[in-house]
């Protein structure tokens, strides 16, 4: 039974790290499909998750840290909307430029008010999100399979964990099922096609791109207010690019970046178990490669392996109405 | 507002003034941050100016940081002529590093000028040989270099302190470094020059890469402009499509670009190998790379603009490190969202107020002529 619960472990784990990934990918869906390139879910990451612990440790409740997160993504969207879309600016340049502005003014910012070099104050219970068990979890435990598969792997985890992998099929909905999303895609194919229609392009765009600050706000909070207890420098540890990378994979496409995701969660989980592990023939692998395995998986992804990836075709490019 | 007639415009207006606008807006903004964490920004801007020009060991600390930039934005920007991302100037200085070093080490038994030159090439093929791959995939499988340079940053990273802590480890010391390199293949440094003239300095991390610097600003600006490649490579970068109907082979002009901005990054580890630390210590690129992006956005992607934006971002490091020195509630993470700020409004939001600028100026002449 010890390999069930090896695996089960292993399931559980790869689910919750997953979980920022999904809400990036799908913040990265809303923006690409619309025509904005959008490389700075790594910085809104990172702000969500300074702006979710800080809120909560001075408001006491997690609830009113995330509130705050999804007010500052939103706004950082809007920043990057204003520069790439409004004044057609450069939109990798205009994401570049969050991020690194982003990874600076947390750390310094968190020195500055709490002076533990770039550490903010742990968060106690009140002020954090726990594990939500589901009904019946503990004396469903010594039922076989399902016990495992309900117990083990199921319950037990962040609110955030569940909202994730219910984002996704909301997003599928609204991109593929209303008339919402078919403006969107429409956008980011064929905008002039679509101002023809009468619709706005840049009011598209811009209405993209909040949905995208709401949804990354989720992913910062995930991190900070719940599976860690306070912010630290640079916590998001590229998991904005790894989303970017799981969503270009899945060809722009909800269902199949949710499983480009789930392959990078699983590889991170594994890449833990394998630390410090004697493996037949090979021996231990030094802690530093493995560390690099998502990394690597990430480049491996992007080269695909299963033929090139199609960006929607009026990606990147600002929209200019012809006069 | 309708957009002025381009040509009408003198190049000064476009080239000098609309970028100072856009930095004097990027300062105000770092200002208000400054002010946020507590501090007064008038006593920071003070500090920074007598840090970086205050006292002669300040200077020379002013013109090693500047090295470094022009490296990393050189490098920035050749990639970029060809309309590239290549935001891995990091990783790619990280490995150039490990050529010098193992070049230097090995070939230790050559003359020492030889050495150096062999470092240097050294340097060059590694960090362009970190590039590679980013571009490779780039060209053949379209995978963006944005994603792919970021990530050969962290694999760098895990690589060099893998290789720090269990391969090439100074086995007699604690820390994750190698050992020092013959003390005759040290590069001359600022002290060793004001000694001659009789000046004394405790420490000066500046040397002889600073001419090295010089030296690749000139080559950017041969190659880019004044060969053919050069053109094939802006022509790739203005217009694909228009390239490759004119023969041009975007495949080799992404791989070539890509190379020689990953060996200018290298360069990199020549300043702080060679010149600074003697060895390789975990982590030394320290964000150069990133800066450098910064420095040729706001330089405009050209050596002349370059070489100033580096030496302003010299003053903001060495005079920010002389901050954070007497201010405690300020980080050297304060400049690294400086430079983001930075990069936000001489980069993405170099718009913002060009056209009214532009006309102003235009009007302003036109004004003049008719009179």
């Amino acid at each position: 039974m010890e390999f069930l619960s090896d695996i089960a472990s292993l399931i559980n784990s790869t689910l919750r790290i997953s979980t920022p990934l999904v809400f990036a990918a799908m913040a990265g869906i809303f923006a690409e499909r619309s025509g904005v390139i959008d490389f700075s879910l790594e910085g809104k990451m990172l702000m969500a998750a300074f702006v979710a612990a800080v809120g909560s440790y001075f408001l006491g409740n997690p609830w009113l840290g995330l509130l705050l997160a999804i007010i500052a993504c939103v706004s950082l969207s809007m920043l990057h909307g204003f520069a790439s879309v409004t004044y057609k600016g450069d939109q990798v340049v205009s994401c570049v430029a969050i991020n690194i502005l982003i990874i600076g003014l947390t750390t310094a910012l968190a020195a500055a008010w709490f002076g533990q070099a770039g550490l903010t104050p742990t968060l106690n219970e009140d002020q954090r999100f726990l594990e939500v068990n589901l009904p019946f979890a503990g004396s469903l435990r010594d039922v076989p399979i399902i016990g495992i598969i309900y117990s083990d792997i199921l319950s037990g985890h962040y609110i955030f964990v569940y909202l994730a992998y219910l984002s996704v099929p909301l997003v599928f909905w609204v991109v593929f099922k209303t008339s919402f999303g078919l403006r969107l895609r429409a956008v980011g194919e064929n905008p002039s096609a679509v101002d023809t229609a009468g619709i706005n392009v840049f009011a598209m765009r811009y209405k993209a791109l909040a949905i995208n600050g709401v949804l990354i706000a989720f992913a910062g909070a995930h991190l900070s207010t719940a599976v860690n207890a306070n912010f630290f420098r640079e916590m998001s540890a590229g998991r904005g690019y790894l989303a970017l990378a799981a969503m270009i994979f899945g060809k722009w496409h909800p269902k199949t970046a949710l499983v480009a995701c789930l392959l990078f969660g699983f590889t991170d989980a594994l890449q833990i178990r394998l630390q410090g592990v004697e493996l037949p023939a090979i021996g231990e692998i030094p802690v530093q490669l493995i560390q690099a395995i998502p990394y690597v998986l990430t480049v491996v992804l992007l080269a695909g392996f299963v033929g090139k990836a199609i960006a929607p075709n009026a990606i990147g490019q600002p929209y200019i109405k012809e006069r | 507002m309708a957009p002025v007639d381009k040509s009408k415009v003198p190049w000064w207006v476009s080239n000098l003034i609309v970028p100072l606008v856009n930095l004097t807006l990027a300062l105000l903004v770092s200002g208000l941050f400054i002010f946020i964490a507590g501090e007064n920004p008038y006593e920071a801007v003070r500090l920074i100016i007598y840090g970086s020009f205050g006292y002669i060991e300040g200077f020379a600390y002013t013109l090693y940081y500047t090295t470094n930039f022009v490296f990393t934005g050189l490098a920035f920007a050749v990639a970029f002529h060809c309309r590239l991302f290549n935001i891995g100037g990091e990783g790619q200085a990280y490995i150039g590093g490990l050529g010098v070093f193992l070049v230097a080490i090995n070939f230790s038994f050559l003359p020492v000028p030889i050495v150096w030159l062999l470092s240097i090439a050294g340097a060059v093929v590694f960090g362009a040989a970190w590039a590679f791959i980013p571009a490779y995939l780039q060209a053949t499988r379209g995978s963006h270099v944005v994603i792919t340079t970021i990530m050969f940053n962290f694999i760098a990273a895990s690589l060099m302190v893998f290789l720090l802590v269990d391969v090439i480890r100074d086995t007699s010391q604690m820390g994750p470094h190698t050992v020092a390199l013959p003390k005759e293949q040290w590069f001359p440094s600022f002290k060793d020059f004001a000694g001659l003239f009789g000046i004394k300095i405790r420490y000066s991390p500046l040397n002889i890469s600073f001419l090295l610097a010089i030296a690749a600003s000139v080559f950017v600006w041969f190659l880019v402009w004044k060969t053919r490649w050069g053109y094939e490579m802006r022509a790739v970068g203005h217009n694909t499509q228009a390239a490759i109907y004119a023969g041009i082979s975007p495949y080799k002009n992404i791989i070539i670009a890509m190379c020689i901005s990953g060996g200018l990054a290298g360069l990199l580890g020549v300043n702080e190998i060679l010149g600074v630390h003697h060895k390789i210590v975990a982590g030394f690129p320290a964000g150069y790379g990133f800066t450098g992006i910064a420095v040729a956005l706001m330089g405009r992607n050209h050596p002349i603009g370059i070489f100033p934006a580096a030496f302003l971002f010299g003053i903001l490091y060495q005079g920010g490190s002389e901050v954070t020195f007497d201010m405690p509630n300020i980080t050297r993470y304060m400049f690294v969202a400086v430079q983001g700020v930075i990069i936000l409004f001489s980069g993405a939001l170099e718009n913002l107020f060009r056209p009214q600028i532009e006309s102003f100026f235009v009007n302003r002449l036109n004004i003049k002529a008719s009179a």
